[in-house]
């Protein structure tokens, strides 16, 4: 730390003074002795050597950087040569060598063993210079890491070289046995960036344009987006604040290779000498060697194609307890109720013995549920509990849906929606529809012949009989009556909403960067939660209220409790926006989809990741969680939807048929049918049931977590049904398992 | 090709031109080279660095076309100020303009007069949006209803009837590639079962809408064949509606029900109008009742009396409409057609009925027909209705038939022969080659030709208008309807309790009705001086008219009116859409002639939504003449 301190004079000066000659013919000499690949001739050479003035000074913090270099690696007599002719003081020469390495200690690097050492060691040295050169830049606080980040790349070979490396290693592995090529593949594009934005950041513009186009055609089509962000950037002045690359930088790319594999490329990259790739592969990769077959092509392709390779194996071990919560029992006198209604409805009470029986199988706690306490909930209130008779009532009266049995679907059209639908949501009765527009306002319609009525105000109130029976009804105002009702409050798009359980309030997130709580009884804003500072894309209420989750471009996902101001957790990790947030069915975990093509799953108790999925071609904008907790479906721009398994950490299915970017997926209440929503303007459904049959008959190579896929998509599709230019935004199965769609008529 | 593409994206930059060009619009005069270069590669790499945001607000807005608001979201991102001022809704507001060799794409900055914007009346508020619900499937089975697309959409209907092999239906796609699937291994594509019940509403459908075609009330029958026009759903109906038509005209024929045959074409017209239907599978059962009603001896009980002929000019027209739009080069049906027609005209036996319906039919073919089959047999028939005309003993039918052919044939030749034949038009000449006819050919070739002249001056005056660079052709947008014209502006409200469109009934939604702009201009010979005006035509119901009307020029203006659509085809319910018609104000003369005439009426005839762009003809919009 104390490097960084000794400000900026120093740092500019270590890094520029690389490119002057004298102290090159040093670098280079050292090179010979201690077989360092490095500090060829300088690149472009244009900076530093403008001010004679600051010359000297420079000159002297080189001479410093490359004795403490020779003292490490013991080469004493060269450290006294150099000292000589240099004419440095010994306690001075100490005194900053201390500094220094101390500074380096707060690198990034780590040091990766054996042979390695030297270059490695250099690295630091020029990286904790390095790493204080943008201070000189116009103030770059808003990613103060990037500097740390770049630093890293200011190792170099000849740039000439690099394709020579590339194509060196391109060959070797195609001439590898197959079994291993498609592992050893993974390699290329990793390798491709790094190199490319090696030679970018050391201003080898030309060379390496020329590298980007001799080689980008060899990527796998999935990266094609990142390539093009890639291809926009020549200049080391792009690198800095460029998000893409800090996501690249700061995680390790993870990739799954087999021990053999692995062997077969290390023994190739030390018997070629080829320092360079190794290097890249120590410090900017991450490999997964895990003992067993290599694996096939398809399933590499299957499981590839996020920001930062695939997930690490151990990233999904932690235990996950997807299990239901206990649904509470109901006290009697409620079920009496309950039963009243019944018979006046002219049933008879047959549905006594049936309502107990589901009563003590809910009794049983799941194996793999948590505890009822693992993380509060909140009290029912009775409200909630009328709420849950009707909701069984409703189940007794539930349509059973299959094969042959596909849901009815009811379409809402949003008409003159000139202002850009941009979010739909339903209430868990269906008697509600929340539509949020890009012009800021949020809108919400009764679709009951119930009109939406605000309360009256307080002056009223106190007119009131509080101790009258319909004292509830008596507070609401009839003047207010109508069939919809306009929110106001935003200042942005909005372009996440949702419904709290209990049909009391209303969650809308927009692009102003507020989350706004609001109320269906007043219809008027409550609480504006301020925490992201950039568009937050999306937010959901918690299954069971109270708390709600949010996430955004600012790539962190958000746990908030309506009655706090600040967030209660931050799931931090993904590394691009936050795209779609959904909670587990037993509110302890969270899922969030992200434009870094990965979905995590979070523990709200600890904040920990638990999950990470990977193998999406594109922003995930859709989640959806199975009714029994053991399932997530995903869908993303590239069409496709996933199915995982939470409880191993496995992507378990695919479902291949929209032509464009999924926006709403829902299973049915039973978990039969998964139906998805479009951009293409088409609903379809899937045989869920099927889907996750089929797997639980194959034996679950949990050990190595390599699923073969089948490629059954056309036997899971149920049906497509195409609306009339009306992109699908949100699906919602009522509690009699009729499907409801919404969405904008954009003719 | 990838790769090549690839190398693209990753040359694209800025031309250094338009970082000179953008240096001079603030002022600053000479820039160097290489600060351009630096420049446009800076700024290629921050325009591409933010669009790549602005990406992500179009998705999250839900939305497939990237918008302005998005690149001032994606700015705001950044801590930049947005761009203020280029919202638009339909497209990006850059003309285009180029001359000495430069291309430029510029932003119009009009100047708006306060007082305009002030006496125009407020644009219509935008509906409000609200919830519809129907049902996308029930059970599993998507009901045709206007709601829902329609069932098997035009282009596959094109296949299936082309391509009949290929076909796999919607529904039953599945079910034809999984029973391959069982049997063995690969997909097979069985040729699917097409169904061919009707459910018991398209039955009562089928019922009524006949019933009210061929009965007595014509409202009804003009609401039915509305519905047949413009319904979505007929498509499992079509091959019950193929076989009424050509059943009843079978019938009819033989009866002389003339009123029976004139319901039934009409029915064909309104089937082929259809956007949703390809009428090519039924074209065997539908032409040959076509042509019964062009070519028939008898239509009628009393051929002297009965207008029989515009009968044979409908059907011949319809003729003429599927000839164009299903002829293919496997089915030939224009040539069979043509041969048809033309062996039943030379024949010296077939009555004048026939030969009038041969003629009408050839002649609708387009002018090709007319020049290669009908022109060398002028002579001919001319000697033919002299016979007839001039001849002692000839029944009074004969007589009719003889002069409806003339009339015909000079109606279509006159204009093809003024097209082909160099200027001087010499009786003495014309009757060398046409024989009888001549006098009178040649006198309406003489009419075709002035009238093509002034149309011709017209274009030329048009094209030059635009291609002046003079900020004349004031294309406004936005539907505030404010903008106006540069100079000496004014705007003419039409009060409009006109339809400009006629949205479809029960569609999902009613349309705003869109606010429409004419541009009335006025172009001198001279060219001195340039008058505008500016007619909005609003659907609102706000009964203020405000005229105001310009200074004359001079008194050689040509009637002149061009439209142009909006973009993309008008759907209904589609946003309020704009059209822009410039109008040359009409000369004085033609102006005189014209004045009185009501404006509504002949633009909204050009505005029907199939309408082709250019039309060159319309006398009515010279009631804002400049007197």
């Amino acid at each position: 730390m104390a490097a960084i301190q000794g400000g900026m004079a120093e740092a500019v000066e270590i890094k520029d003074i690389k490119t002057e000659p004298p102290v090159d013919a040093v670098v280079n000499n050292n090179a010979n002795d201690g077989s360092v690949l490095s500090a060829s001739p300088g690149p472009g050479g244009s900076v530093g050597s403008t001010k004679p003035a600051t010359g000297a000074l420079e000159e002297k913090q080189t001479l410093l950087a490359i004795l403490q270099f020779l003292k490490k690696n013991q080469l004493s007599e060269s450290v006294d040569i150099l000292r000589r002719e240099a004419g440095l003081p010994q306690d001075l020469f100490d005194l900053k060598g201390a500094d220094a390495s101390s500074g380096s200690g707060g690198t990034p690097g780590t040091v990766e063993g054996g042979g390695l050492d030297a270059n490695s060691l250099l690295s630091r040295v020029t990286s904790s210079s390095a790493a204080q050169a943008p201070v000189k830049a116009p103030p770059a606080e808003d990613q103060p890491d990037v500097s740390v980040v770049l630093s890293a790349y200011s190792q170099q070979g000849d740039p000439a070289l690099y394709e020579v490396y590339y194509s060196g290693l391109k060959k070797f592995i195609e001439t590898v046995l197959d079994c291993h090529r498609a592992e050893l593949s993974q390699v290329f594009y990793p390798l491709f960036v790094h190199m490319y934005l090696e030679l970018v950041y050391n201003n080898h513009e030309n060379v390496a344009k020329a590298f980007f186009e001799k080689f980008s055609g060899d990527q796998e089509c999935y990266y094609r987006e990142d390539l093009q962000v890639l291809s926009g950037l020549t200049k080391k002045e792009h690198m800095r604040g460029n998000e893409t690359l800090l996501d690249f930088r700061t995680s390790k790319f993870v990739l799954r290779i087999s021990r053999d594999s692995y062997q077969l490329l290390k023994r190739h990259l030390q018997e070629r000498q080829n320092n360079q790739i190794w290097n890249i592969i120590q410090e900017h990769l991450y490999i997964d060697i895990f003992d067993g077959m290599p694996r096939s092509k398809s399933q590499i392709d299957a499981m590839s194609g996020s920001l930062a390779g695939e997930g690490k194996r151990e990233a999904n071990k932690a235990k996950v307890y997807y299990g239901l919560l206990k649904e509470p029992e109901i006290e009697l006198p409620l079920d009496d109720e309950d039963e009243e209604a019944e018979n006046e409805e002219g049933k008879p009470k047959k549905k006594k013995p049936k309502k107990d029986s589901t009563g003590s199988k809910s009794k049983k706690q799941d194996p793999n549920a948590p505890s009822q306490t693992r993380i509060p909930l909140p009290e029912l209130k009775d409200s909630d509990k009328l709420d849950k008779i009707m909701y069984m009532k409703e189940a007794t009266k539930r349509i059973r849906l299959g094969r042959d049995n596909l849901p009815s679907i009811c379409f809402y059209s949003f008409l003159n929606a000139y202002q850009g639908l941009t979010a739909v949501d339903f209430t868990d009765d269906s008697s509600l529809i929340a539509g949020g527009f890009a012009d800021s306002s949020v809108r919400v319609w009764s679709v009951t012949p119930k009109k939406l009525r605000k309360v009256k105000s307080a002056a009223d109130l106190n007119l009131i009989d509080k101790e009258s029976d319909d004292v509830l009804e008596r507070i609401m105002d009839e003047k207010t009556a109508s069939e919809s009702k306009l929110l106001y409050g935003h200042s942005g798009p909005v372009y996440g909403i949702s419904f709290s359980p209990d049909r009391n309030y209303l969650l809308s997130s927009s692009e102003d960067g507020t989350v706004r709580l609001w109320s269906l009884q007043t219809f008027t804003c409550l609480v504006g939660y301020k925490g992201h500072n950039y568009p937050v894309w999306d937010t959901q209420f918690s299954p069971h209220g109270y708390y709600f989750v949010s996430g955004g471009h600012d790539r962190v996902a958000r746990l908030w409790v309506t009655d706090h101001h600040q967030p209660l957790r931050m799931f931090a990790g993904h590394l691009a926006d936050i795209t779609c947030t959904r909670f587990h069915p037993n509110s302890n975990y969270v899922a969030t989809g992200s434009s870094d093509r990965t979905i995590r799953l979070w523990d709200v108790l600890n904040g920990n990741c638990v999950r990470i999925f990977t193998g999406h071609k594109g922003p995930i904008h859709a989640l959806s969680f199975s009714p029994n907790g053991k399932f997530l479906a995903s869908g993303a721009t590239d069409g496709r939807v996933l199915l995982w398994d939470i409880g191993h950490g496995l992507m378990i299915g695919e479902l291949k048929g929209h032509t464009d970017t999924i926006y709403s997926l829902k299973f049915s209440r039973d978990g039969e049918i998964l139906a998805s929503g479009s951009m293409d303007n088409t609903v379809r459904l899937w045989d869920a049931m099927k889907a996750f049959d089929d797997l639980e008959t194959d034996d679950f190579t949990a050990t190595t977590g390599h699923i073969h896929l089948q490629d059954n998509s056309q036997e899971l599709l149920l049906g497509c049904y195409t609306t009339k230019s009306s992109p699908v935004l949100h699906l919602h199965f009522t509690r009699r398992n009729l499907l409801l769609a919404a969405g904008g008529y954009n003719p | 090709m990838a790769e090549e593409r690839r190398q693209k994206q990753c040359s694209v930059v800025l031309p250094t031109e338009s970082m000179k060009a953008m240096a001079e619009s603030v002022g600053v005069g000479q820039l160097q080279e290489d600060s351009c270069t630096a420049l446009s590669e800076e700024v290629s790499y921050r325009i591409k660095e933010i669009t790549q945001d602005a990406l992500k607000f179009m998705h999250h807005g839900k939305r497939r076309k990237l918008t302005t608001s998005d690149i001032d979201n994606a700015l705001k991102l950044k801590n930049v100020e947005p761009l203020y001022g280029f919202q638009s809704q339909e497209f990006i507001p850059f003309r285009f303009a180029s001359g000495g060799g430069r291309e430029l794409h510029f932003y119009e900055e009009k100047e708006v007069d306060l007082s305009d914007i002030i006496n125009t009346p407020l644009p219509r508020v935008p509906l409000d949006v609200s919830l519809k619900a129907h049902w996308l499937s029930i059970e599993g089975i998507q009901p045709s209803i206007p709601e829902n697309p329609p069932p098997a959409p035009k282009e596959q209907q094109k296949a299936e009837s082309t391509e009949p092999l290929k076909v796999v239906k919607p529904g039953q796609e599945e079910d034809g590639t999984i029973q391959g699937k069982g049997k063995e291994k690969g997909p097979i594509r069985l040729k699917p079962r097409s169904t061919h019940e009707l459910s018991v509403e398209q039955q009562l459908y089928y019922k009524e809408i006949t019933e009210a075609c061929v009965g007595s009330c014509e409202a009804k029958r003009a609401e039915a064949l509305q519905s047949i026009a413009t319904d979505p759903g007929l498509y499992q109906m079509l091959p019950r509606f193929s076989t009424f038509i050509s059943e009843g005209v079978r019938v009819n024929v033989v009866q002389n029900n003339l009123a029976l045959l004139i319901y039934l074409m009409r029915m064909v017209k309104a089937l082929m109008d259809n956007p949703t239907l390809y009428l090519e599978k039924y074209l065997h059962e539908l032409i040959p009742a076509v042509v019964t009603c062009i070519v028939s001896k008898q239509l009628c009980l009393r051929p002297d009396v009965d207008n029989h002929w515009a009968l044979r000019d409908f059907a011949a027209r319809l003729m003429a409409q599927s000839c164009k739009t299903f002829s293919t080069t496997t089915n030939n049906i224009q040539s069979r057609i043509t041969k048809t027609f033309t062996k039943s005209w030379l024949d010296d036996k077939t009555q004048w009925t026939t030969r009038y319906g041969c003629i009408a039919g050839l002649a609708e073919l387009g002018p090709d027909v007319i020049k290669t089959l009908i022109l060398p047999r002028l002579a001919v028939e001319g000697a033919r209705i002299k016979a007839v005309m001039e001849g002692p003993v000839i029944s009074n039918i004969d007589k009719i038939g003889a002069d409806h052919v003339q009339s015909l044939l000079l109606k279509h030749c006159a204009s093809v022969i003024a097209k082909i034949r160099p200027p001087p038009d010499n009786v003495e000449q014309y009757r060398i080659d046409y024989g009888y006819l001549a006098p009178m050919l040649c006198s309406h070739v003489m009419k075709a030709r002035t009238q093509a002249a002034m149309q011709a001056q017209q274009v030329n005056r048009t094209t030059l208008t635009i291609t002046q660079p003079r900020p004349t052709l004031s294309v406004s947008q936005s539907g505030l309807s404010a903008s106006t014209g540069p100079r000496t502006p004014s705007i003419i409200k039409v009060p409009s309790s006109l339809t400009l469109m006629s949205p479809r009934p029960g569609t999902p939604s009613q349309p705003s009705p869109p606010a429409t702009k004419y541009i009335v201009m006025g172009t001198s010979a001279g060219s001195a001086s340039t008058q505008q005006q500016v007619i909005t035509i609003n659907s609102s119901q706000s009964a203020s008219t405000v005229t105001s009307t310009v200074p004359s020029a001079t008194s050689t203006l040509q009637p002149l009116v061009k439209v142009e659509p909006g973009s993309g085809p008008t759907l209904p319910g589609s946003r309020p859409m704009q059209k822009y018609i410039v109008v040359s104000l009409p000369s004085s003369n033609s102006s005189m002639e014209n004045k009185g005439s009501v404006i509504p009426t002949p633009i909204s005839t050009t505005l029907e939504p199939t309408g082709k762009t250019d039309r060159s003809e319309s006398p009515g919009a010279s009631t804002q003449s400049p007197h």
